[in-house]
């Protein structure tokens, strides 16, 4: 029998983990994680799983126990958001080099300054070449279903590449859904006993990790990286098959809803996908000819599949929930750009920043301006910016 | 029986691995990157232990028994001259490595 329960983004991130049956956790607590951190010490206090907490003083501290703990050959769980993840920047790239295979939800929030709490993916995308798999949520189930077919995309033995499982703060951690648990037992064979043999720490057989290594080898060490990345992208898909005949819920590394005759599609990332599918119902119903497009892998990118289903298609609207200062655009639309070449108008629009919600009337505004446009934009465009008044919202007093 | 088995399940087996690992513990011999070597002179040392205290990477052992009490290792002696800084007596002379004997 189906179980339902209705839980927020961060619960169902700590009931996946949870069942994964993870040995060790040690996490630091930041909004909008920090029930992430919080119910993971409840439950290890309530006995419901057999776990270490450590509470560690800094997400830099965080993710080196977990590395040198997953190390010695155990599952472990930590977790972070915004400035805590930048402040794991350096160890981020020890766990990604050393092959680690941590998951570890990321609750996307903006990075200061100015400071704030509230949802964007400026955190995610500063570390899209850590050499971290970054997935992209948009609901609640699809948190949970994320967390736990991560352990399995890390972990399997050609791949050995940590994942971020970004799922956008508030918008997400905090919001109730109702969702589909499954049965341990169920998960337990999925997910399996951690079993990754690759560099390990034992006293009985020592070896030294992550010594200074010379330029004779690195440029290799990279490769072996790189190809761990290709490896990801057929073990995703095999991931996700196998899943999808446990649950019925098929995830594909990009998704593409009414694409089929699309005129004119917008590109989204996490918890505004769903908000973009609203809209495209809307707009198919009043005949146009309108599709929107999820991606869910990140990194790595989806290039073949995204060319495959946009082909035919001649204009498209990436947001970027990002600013990508100082480039041509920002780095979803680098991405697609790269991917679908200049046959194409594709046009970059910058919104959602530090929790402005993206609701229907900015994808309309979207597809609006990118239905309007002659030719491609130079520059990306601040779709739910006040540009009038930008540059003169606050004023102060001073002595002159 | 017993010590056969024991045998068979410690038999080393070459394992490929990815990332950085080392299973040699082997230092490398730092002594080569010197560029100046202390020389002590003896007239005038007090064997006061100074210099061993001082050594960041305590290569140096003092035996007051003898006259020419210092050791230094000079496999592994980079040559930073924190000994000669600190020798109350003055009695450690930096001497360049190349063009002396």
């Amino acid at each position: 029998m189906t179980h339902y329960k209705m839980l927020d983004g961060n619960t169902a991130a700590v009931e996946a983990m949870k069942m994964a049956r993870v040995k060790l956790i040690s996490a630091y607590p930041i909004t909008p994680q920090s029930t992430i951190a919080e119910k993971l010490s409840e439950i290890v206090e309530a006995g419901e799983l057999a776990a270490a907490y450590i509470r560690v003083e800094s997400e830099h501290t965080a993710m080196s126990c977990a590395i040198g703990a997953q190390l010695t050959g155990i599952r472990t769980a930590t977790a972070t958001a915004s400035v805590g993840l930048a402040l794991m920047h350096e160890v981020l790239n020890v766990a990604s080099g050393c092959r680690v295979p941590i998951v570890m939800p990321v609750v996307n929030r903006s990075l200061a300054s100015p400071w704030s709490l509230w949802c964007d993916h400026q955190d995610s995308m500063a570390e899209r070449d850590s050499g971290w798999i970054q997935l992209y949520c948009e609901n609640v189930q699809d948190v949970y279903d994320t967390v736990l077919m991560s352990y399995r995309i890390a972990e399997h033995p050609e791949v050995l590449t940590p994942v971020m499982v970004c799922l956008d703060g508030f918008f997400l951690s905090h919001s109730m859904q109702k969702l589909e648990i499954l049965k341990q037992e169920q998960v337990d064979q999925f997910v399996g006993e951690y079993c990754v043999n690759n560099l390990k720490l034992d006293p009985a057989d020592p070896m030294v990790i992550d010594n200074l290594t010379g330029s004779d080898e690195i440029t290799e060490m990279k490769y072996q990286q790189a190809a761990g990345f290709e490896r990801s992208r057929s073990v995703m898909n095999e991931v996700f098959e196998e899943y999808a005949i446990m649950t019925g819920r098929k995830k594909a590394v990009v998704e593409g809803y009414r694409t089929e005759g699309a005129d004119a599609v917008v590109v989204t990332l996490g918890s505004m996908s769903g908000t973009a599918k609203y809209v495209v119902d809307q707009m198919r119903e009043q005949g146009k000819k309108v599709g929107a497009v999820k991606i869910v892998s990140f990194r790595p990118f989806p290039y073949n599949e995204l060319k495959e289903m946009l082909k035919g298609v001649g204009r498209v609207a990436v947001i970027d929930r990002t600013t990508g200062f100082g480039g041509q655009g920002a780095p979803l639309w680098l991405e697609v750009k790269t991917a679908l070449g200049s046959n194409v108008i594709i046009n970059d629009y910058i919104a959602g920043l530090a929790g402005r919600d993206i609701h229907t009337g900015t994808i309309q505004a979207v597809f609006e301006n990118l239905m309007n446009s002659r030719e491609e934009a130079e520059k990306p465009v601040w779709i739910d910016c006040d540009i009038e008044n930008a540059m003169n919202i606050r004023e102060v007093e001073r002595y002159v | 029986m017993q010590i056969q088995q024991e045998k068979h399940t410690k038999k080393l087996q070459k394992c490929k691995v990815y990332g950085p690992c080392a299973i040699d513990f082997v230092s490398s011999n730092t002594g080569s990157w010197r560029i100046e070597r202390p020389v002590i002179e003896y007239d005038n040392c007090i064997k006061c232990g100074t210099c061993k205290r001082y050594c960041p990477a305590d290569l140096i052992t003092v035996d007051k028994e003898k006259r020419e009490c210092i050791t230094i290792d000079l496999n592994y002696c980079k040559g930073c001259g924190i000994c000669a800084n600190e020798c109350p007596m003055e009695c450690i002379e930096m001497v360049e490595e190349r063009g002396t004997n």
